[in-house]
């Protein structure tokens, strides 16, 4: 093991180094360039065999890498934001497919307006494709996440591409502590890729990719849920797995002093870092508040949030993506879905934050807090302001 | 890239076919007869003298865009492809085939391939997929060079969603969605292509005067060291509006029409495959078929598209050195 000064994507970059896959489908976007530019440097210094192929789109290197897939290599893509919209189509195309393709998101808000900084819209908006859904928290993270991401994604049971998202600029350009580990260790931990099907097997020739009109397309759909539903057992025990062996744990979600929490935001992503703190300034007030992060947003860990969520009284669901017209985020909608039927169910707030980059503040956090704790005392929240430090219309720039 | 070697009529059928017979193509349609050429060439073709083996042929992996090819012959559970197929979307099959070219390169150098033998990449899309939607797509690849043949099925217009106009649609030629006739002239895709500077391009049509014209251009696609394209004319009955036994004939007043002349630019390098003897007048093929109904009884306009085919033939003449 070695400590090294990395930001999310260089430990991005240095974990595929490890890796070493395949085929590499690339288009550059912004905060997640750096990722294809750091590999195509390992590439001319011949410190990986991986093949680039460096696309005109980002429609095309989701489709490049979907073909890479169907030829039975390992493949990975980085994107972000507009890359991901345009990605749209083809994104429910590969998991449909069942390809463990790996793609790397520095997530960020998508326009109007034109906005570079971390947001979860661009991933959100594609939540239903079928792709796993990662989130990392910190750097360490995003590293440890895309080493474990190819034994979860390639795993027979599951065979689904893998989001692995991480807060644009916030982690993919800060730069953090990460221990790397060895070489040999990641390699063996990875393992090698086998696919049972390949459109390169000439020997047993099989179409791929076939038109299924009403009497076959939902069995089809209908697996890709299955994948989903294994997938929870699979992120677990390779999670687990990663833990016993390198020492960080990993699961569905990350509880923060839930145990005993009356009150807990939810969150995915690097905000739970700020969060974090407040909770342990407001536990030496002798105030029981606790963090969720959900880490694995699909497949979404309902039975882990009831069990959570439990005895807490009041809990502020975070969303960096809107959804108009809805009550909230698409974080609130998959709670409350999650948290439907239960006997006493802890008062569920609504909250968007931190769009396009904008940071919630640790006075912020402070805030939904102490809104949490007029919640628990009124049964209901001050306000129904969704939004967190937001200017309202009229108010002075 | 003149000793291409590809096996006779005969010969070919004797071989077991890589695309089947009851496919849901449309009677009449040139797709079918268009693939099986392609990919018999595709499978048996040789060059510089090395024999060919028909027990043994190339392994071919082809990739299909959304399309009539696409949607008639996967039905699911049903496959027409006796060779490793794949369909993506519409309008990224170059894309897509550019990522199997290069996972095959990869895999290939680590020794993970079973057959010794080279593989050889074919690519389909009608003229939607690639004049229009997948244009940029197939742009990218061809820049980028991945050694595959792309063929365009070119049947004018967006025909599997019901005949709509496309860029690849002729001068005053009825669709769905040009009820009083297309006012534009077609693109020119395979100049467009051309200026590309791929090692071959070609333009071709199914059995027409020069029956073995389309398989050696196949043949020399893939002697090409990189990318290659050909613009294959594939008349649509349903389309054009002619009788289903009137497909060959269609293509072949097409040639003989210089509506769709027959050429190939093999490394910059312009050649005419076939030059009429006594080059038909244009009405002959728009008269052949319902689409240009609306252009016939037109004295003007007729002029123009006959004027119009004959300035094009000149350049392609010029550009040939004929």
């Amino acid at each position: 093991m070695k400590v090294k000064a990395l930001t999310g994507n260089e430990a991005a970059v240095e974990a595929l180094r490890q890796i070493n896959p395949d085929i590499f489908a690339m288009f550059p976007i912004t905060p997640s360039t750096q990722i294809p530019e750091l590999f195509d440097e390992l590439i001319a210094q011949k410190k990986v065999d991986t093949v680039m192929i460096r696309t005109e789109s980002e429609h095309s290197a989701i489709s490049a890498a979907h073909g890479a897939a169907l030829a039975g290599a390992r493949v990975v893509d980085a994107t972000a934001s507009q890359g991901i919209a345009l990605k749209h189509e083809i994104l429910y195309i590969t998991a449909g497919s069942r390809l463990p393709v790996v793609m790397l998101v520095a997530n960020r808000a998508l326009s109007a307006p034109l906005n570079i900084h971390a947001d979860h819209s661009d991933t959100m908006g594609s939540r239903d494709a079928g792709w796993l859904h990662l989130y990392s928290e910190t750097v360490q993270e995003v590293y440890d996440t895309v080493i474990q991401a190819f034994r979860i994604a390639e795993h027979k049971n599951v065979l689904l591409p893998i989001i692995i998202g991480f807060d644009g600029f916030t982690v993919s350009h800060a730069v953090s502590r990460v221990e790397v580990l060895e070489d040999d260790e990641v390699k063996n931990f990875v393992g090698k890729y086998v696919p049972e099907h390949s459109v390169l097997d000439t020997e047993h020739p099989a179409t791929f990719g076939l038109f299924a009109l009403p009497d076959y397309y939902m069995e089809y759909r209908r697996q890709v849920r299955q994948g989903m539903c294994e997938a929870k057992n699979v992120i677990i025990s390779v999670g687990q797995e990663f833990g016993k062996k390198f020492g960080r744990n990993y699961g569905l979600v990350d509880n923060y002093k839930m145990e005993d929490a009356d009150v807990a935001a939810i969150v995915i992503g690097s905000t739970s870092a700020t969060l974090k703190d407040t909770v342990d300034e407001l536990r030496e007030k002798g105030i029981r508040a606790g963090v969720l992060r959900v880490r694995s947003f699909r497949p979404f860990p309902s039975a882990e949030l009831r069990q959570a969520l439990m005895y807490v009284k009041a809990v502020a669901v975070l969303d960096r993506a809107d959804s108009p017209g809805t009550p909230g985020g698409p974080l609130f909608a998959d709670i409350c879905s999650a948290l439907y039927g239960m006997h006493v169910q802890p008062v569920l707030v609504p909250n968007i934050y931190g769009l396009g980059g904008r940071e919630l503040m640790p006075d912020d956090a402070m805030s939904l807090f102490k809104m949490l704790l007029e919640t628990v005392k009124n049964g209901k929240p001050p306000n129904e302001e969704l939004f967190i430090a937001v200017r309202k219309k009229g108010s002075v720039l | 890239m003149n000793n291409v070697k590809i096996p006779t009529l005969k010969e070919l059928e004797t071989a077991e076919p890589a695309f089947y017979g009851g496919h849901r193509l449309c009677a009449g349609c040139a797709e079918g007869t268009i693939v099986r050429q392609v990919l018999d060439a595709a499978r048996y073709a040789e060059f510089d003298g090395a024999k060919t083996d028909l027990k043994d042929p190339y392994p071919v992996v082809v990739g299909v865009a959304t399309g009539c090819l696409e949607v008639a012959t996967t039905p699911c559970p049903y496959t027409s492809w006796g060779v490793p197929t794949l369909h993506n979307a519409f309008e990224n099959v170059a894309a897509t085939m550019s990522g199997v070219v290069e996972a095959y390169s990869v895999m290939r150098k680590k020794g993970r391939l079973a057959s010794k033998k080279e593989y050889r990449f074919v690519a389909f899309a009608g003229d939607g997929g690639t004049y229009d939607i997948g244009f940029q797509s197939l742009s990218g690849a061809l820049e980028r060079g991945h050694k595959f043949l792309y063929v365009c099925l070119n049947n004018e217009g967006y025909m599997n969603t019901g005949i709509q106009r496309s860029s690849a649609t002729p001068y005053g030629a009825w669709t769905t969605t040009t009820n009083a006739g297309k006012v534009e002239w077609r693109k020119n895709l395979t100049e467009i292509i051309a200026a590309h500077g791929i090692p071959y391009v070609a333009q071709a049509a199914p059995f027409s005067t020069k029956p073995r014209d389309l398989y050696e251009k196949v043949g020399r696609a893939f002697e090409a060291e990189g990318s290659a394209f050909m613009n294959i004319l594939s008349p649509c009955s349903r389309g054009w509006r002619f009788p289903e036994g009137d497909t060959i004939k269609l293509a072949r007043l097409a040639v003989e029409t210089c509506y769709w002349p027959l050429f190939e630019i093999i490394e910059g390098k312009w050649t005419l495959n076939y030059k009429p003897k006594a080059k038909m007048p244009v009405v002959e093929f728009l008269s052949a078929q319902e689409k240009f109904k609306g252009v016939l009884g037109d004295k003007e306009k007729v002029a123009y598209i006959q004027n119009r085919i004959d300035q094009e033939w000149q350049t392609l003449l010029t550009k040939c050195g004929v």
